[in-house]
């Protein structure tokens, strides 16, 4: 090893690594075979799962990947390229407005609790009290002397984030809740959990849990449209700079009346007004 | 002439396998270099000892105290140990020691074949079977510390539990049957002889256990609750260095990605001293 | 002041506590082999295992994450079988034990103990995003191969170091050259622990789930390409039991995982045992 010189050697290894990264890097950049990529929040991929369905169904050798990883996630990868369309489930803060945004659907929070769980609805003060960790026992609100377990998205999350800009606003969600990175891990959870209490998005509620009514106003789609329960948060499609053409069809797709009242069936609330 | 040929081509081989052998040094060196890279910076620039012993993660506020999450891996690692290392022991003892060469063939191949079940799988069994246990007999929300020690204390039996038979097997027979014929029972020579002489695998097999306790993360995830605090009890949920790299690794960015990585060095630097010791452990002691 | 117990009684209850602390410790891995098995098998069929997923894998099957597991693994073994086993030749067979070879072992032991989140972390960050691969079969084949580079280097070294000196002695007295000696002495009689390295690595790829899901993505559909998402067996598993979206499937998807793995490292064993009776 001694007789081949350090020149030989830095050559090799130098040669080795940049060919390697090189040739990938290069043919990397070609979105045409990698299908259309749709990321972000947790609450909209079932729903943009279905419409890729749909959509994939309608133009056969159209490819259209839908991955999740929370609403910041979305807001990062489309950023960074690594997705074509970001999802987001909660308004862009300031200094993410160098995105440009599309609504493609309005969709509600929900606070849940156990089928069993006594309560039937909370005003925002006990709610506020419940997610700090200030009120931590269900007997403060006439319930079973049982602790309340908490469960929370992560911070990335969109639904986390409306959850904490319209009903915490300055208070912390304590950090003894239990945090669970979908929508669908915190349904289940609370699902099983008799003294747990939990938010998820509306259109993902189902018989395995209850809905609360929030400030006395039942969480429905009616209510919603009567501008009466006030937890709803727009789903966005993200793109940086204006969309490529994959991107535009799908969108324009999915704002088309066919899928709006596809997404009136899947328990959201389209973008348009039905008369 | 065609001894010239023959050199030509034993000299292109070989350099040939230097450059791939090159190519994946330089893989693992770039993984190594990056990981530092990235990570290091944010520690100095945001104070080491704030880094490691603040109780405050909130990385959306800029706030990247790490201390409840190296806690949470340090009582998690603890408690796996405390089940596994008793429950893989026995078993390592009674296969070697007290059943017959045909129950041992049989057994041994069957716990390293469990080696390889997915860790999702335990999470799993863990979510649907453990924490309705934890939650609705012993108190507290099901995921926790107790719940995270179970599950991995039985990951890492497969590890402890071959490894350490490996190491009984290896002991000279001479050993055990100048003690037997020195009048010992069967306990005492595997306590007083076998495990001394087994010593350095059996540490071995309980370090390379740690290692994937520490390095655990899907199953955790679904377990411990991922509640950014300390525990207080075994009871109350709980989360490690590993989970909150992945709950946050898709939509960390700038200095929180970078205090991602910082911990992934913390990681590193942990399976490194835990390596050496293993290392200088086995080295001691060769019978 | 020590109790004083007759050693044979003392034996004879420390047999009752082994014995019971063993059979608790073989129920529980038995256990929940056979609680999976038992709940999925009656879940897997034919088409369960043809038929792609639908309703975010509510119905239908797991074709699409059956190829997506076998895609990324082919991919990942075939970037670090040669890279790891030719590492191993020339650190073994053309140099001599030194600091650097010390170091380079060192390291790569290190590597094999690093968790698989920060693999994830790094091929997220390098390959999904800076490289722009995407979520990608690449991305996710690349970084497995990493991860599983270090345990190939070191169960091949290992292999290689344990054939015997005299073998490698007696063919260059015959004249061999060193590569010839290498190919046709040194690896047939390694190959079943190269061979052993590479199908246990197999085996670790197909349940690895932190890795995955941050590099190849969570895809549905079948691969078309490299820069193809898809979903392995694992992460299906994941997202399906988290999410509770069908436990029936979720138990199905686990009982295929964990026969292939079993099947892969029982294949591996038979395969070093029938190696080792024919070379030894």
């Amino acid at each position: 090893m001694s007789r081949i010189c350090h020149q030989k050697y830095a050559l090799a290894l130098t040669f080795s690594l940049a060919f390697f990264l090189g040739v990938l890097s290069a043919c990397a950049r070609s979105s045409a075979q990698r299908g259309l990529v749709v990321a972000g929040s947790t609450s909209i991929q079932p729903f943009a799962d279905h419409w890729a369905e749909v959509y994939m169904k309608e133009n056969p050798g159209r490819v259209v990947n839908v991955q999740g990883g929370g609403s910041s996630a979305g807001i990062q990868a489309s950023r960074e390229g690594a997705a074509d369309i970001g999802m987001s489930s909660r308004e862009l803060k300031p200094e993410e407005h160098d995105l440009l945004e599309v609504i493609v659907a309005w969709d509600g929070l929900a606070i849940i609790v156990h089928p069993e769980n006594g309560t039937e609805g909370l005003s925002l003060e006990q709610v506020q009290g419940i997610f700090s960790g200030n009120v931590d026992n269900w007997s403060a609100l006439g319930g079973p002397k049982h602790a309340i377990t908490v469960v929370t998205r992560e911070e990335g999350s969109g639904t986390r984030g409306t959850f904490q800009e319209m009903v915490m606003k300055s208070s912390r969600i304590t950090p003894r809740a239990i945090v669970q990175d979908s929508n669908g891990t915190v349904r289940e959870i609370v699902a099983n959990d008799r003294h747990s209490i939990g938010y998820i998005s509306l259109g993902l509620v189902n018989e395995k849990v209850k809905a609360l009514r929030f400030e006395s106003v039942e969480p429905s789609y009616e209510n919603i449209d009567r501008k009466k329960y006030r937890l709803i948060r727009p789903f966005l499609f993200l793109t940086k700079g204006p969309p490529n053409r994959a991107a535009r069809d799908f969108i324009n797709f999915v704002l088309s009346k066919q899928t709006q009242e596809l997404i009136r069936n899947n328990g959201l609330i389209p973008i348009f007004k039905e008369d | 002439m065609s001894v010239t040929r023959l050199e030509r081509r034993e000299r292109l081989i070989r350099l040939s396998l230097l450059m791939i052998a090159l190519s994946a040094v330089s893989i693992l060196l770039v993984i190594t270099v990056y990981i530092f890279s990235e990570g290091t910076p944010i520690m100095f620039k945001y104070g080491l000892k704030k880094f490691l012993f603040s109780l405050d993660w909130f990385p959306l506020e800029k706030s990247f105290g790490l201390l409840p999450m190296i806690i949470g891996s340090l009582f998690v690692t603890g408690g796996a140990l405390v089940i596994g290392v008793p429950l893989g022991l026995a078993c390592a003892v009674v296969l070697t020691e007290f059943s017959s060469k045909r129950l041992r063939s049989f057994l041994k191949p069957v716990v390293e074949l469990l080696a390889g079940i997915p860790s999702v799988v335990y999470g799993f069994i863990g979510v649907v079977i453990l924490i309705p246990f934890i939650r609705d007999r012993l108190g507290g929300p099901g995921f926790s510390v107790l719940a995270a020690s179970v599950i991995l204390g039985i990951m890492i039996l497969p590890t402890i539990i071959s490894i350490s038979i490996d190491s009984l097997e290896a002991v000279p027979r001479s050993y055990r049957e100048g003690s037997i014929a020195l009048g010992a029972t069967r306990w005492q020579t595997t306590r007083m002889v076998m495990f001394p002489a087994a010593k350095s695998g059996i540490v071995a097999s309980i370090i390379l256990g740690m290692g994937r306790a520490i390095g655990e993360t899907m199953a955790v995830i679904m377990i411990a609750g991922n509640a950014a605090t300390i525990p207080h009890s075994l009871l109350d949920p709980v989360r490690t260095l590993t989970s909150n790299i992945a709950l946050e690794l898709g939509y960390a960015a700038g200095e929180h990605r970078q205090a991602l990585f910082a911990t992934g060095v913390i990681l590193f630097i942990i399976i490194m001293i835990l390596n050496t010791i293993a290392n200088l452990t086995s080295r001691k002691s060769k019978p | 002041m020590r109790l004083s117990i007759h050693p044979r009684t003392e034996q004879s209850i420390m047999r009752v506590l082994l014995w019971l602390l063993t059979a608790i410790t073989v129920f529980i891995l038995f256990f929940i082999i056979f609680y999976v098995l038992k709940r999925g098998l009656p879940v897997v069929s034919l088409e369960f295992l043809t038929k792609n997923p639908a309703e975010m894998g509510k119905a239908g099957g797991i074709f699409s994450t059956i190829v997506g597991t076998g895609a990324l693994t082919v991919l990942a073994i075939l970037i670090a079988t040669p890279l790891g086993v030719g590492s191993a030749i020339f650190l073994t067979e053309y140099t001599q034990e030194s600091w650097v070879t010390r170091v380079i072992r060192f390291g790569s032991e290190c590597l094999a103990g690093i968790p698989s989140i920060i693999f994830g972390l790094f091929g997220f960050i390098l390959f999904v995003t800076k490289l722009g691969f995407g979520w990608s079969l690449l991305s996710g084949g690349l970084t497995l191969a990493f991860m599983i580079l270090p345990t190939i280097i070191r169960t091949s070294e290992e292999a290689i170091r344990s054939v015997p000196y005299a073998y490698r002695e007696v063919s260059f007295s015959l004249g061999s050259t060193r590569w010839q000696t290498v190919t046709r002495v040194v690896l047939p009689s390694a190959l079943p622990g190269i061979a052993t390295g590479v199908i246990l690595s197999v085996g670790r790829s197909i349940g690895e789930t932190a890795a995955v899901i941050f590099t190849s993505g969570s895809s549905l559909h079948i691969p078309t390409s490299l820069f193809s998402s898809s979903r392995t067996m694992s992460v299906h598993f994941y997202i399906l039991a988290r999410e509770g979206i069908s436990m029936d499937n979720a138990y199905g998807t686990a009982a295929v995982l964990i026969i292939a793995i079993l099947g892969i490292n029982v294949l591996a064993y038979s395969l070093m045992n029938r190696f080792i009776r024919r070379y030894r």
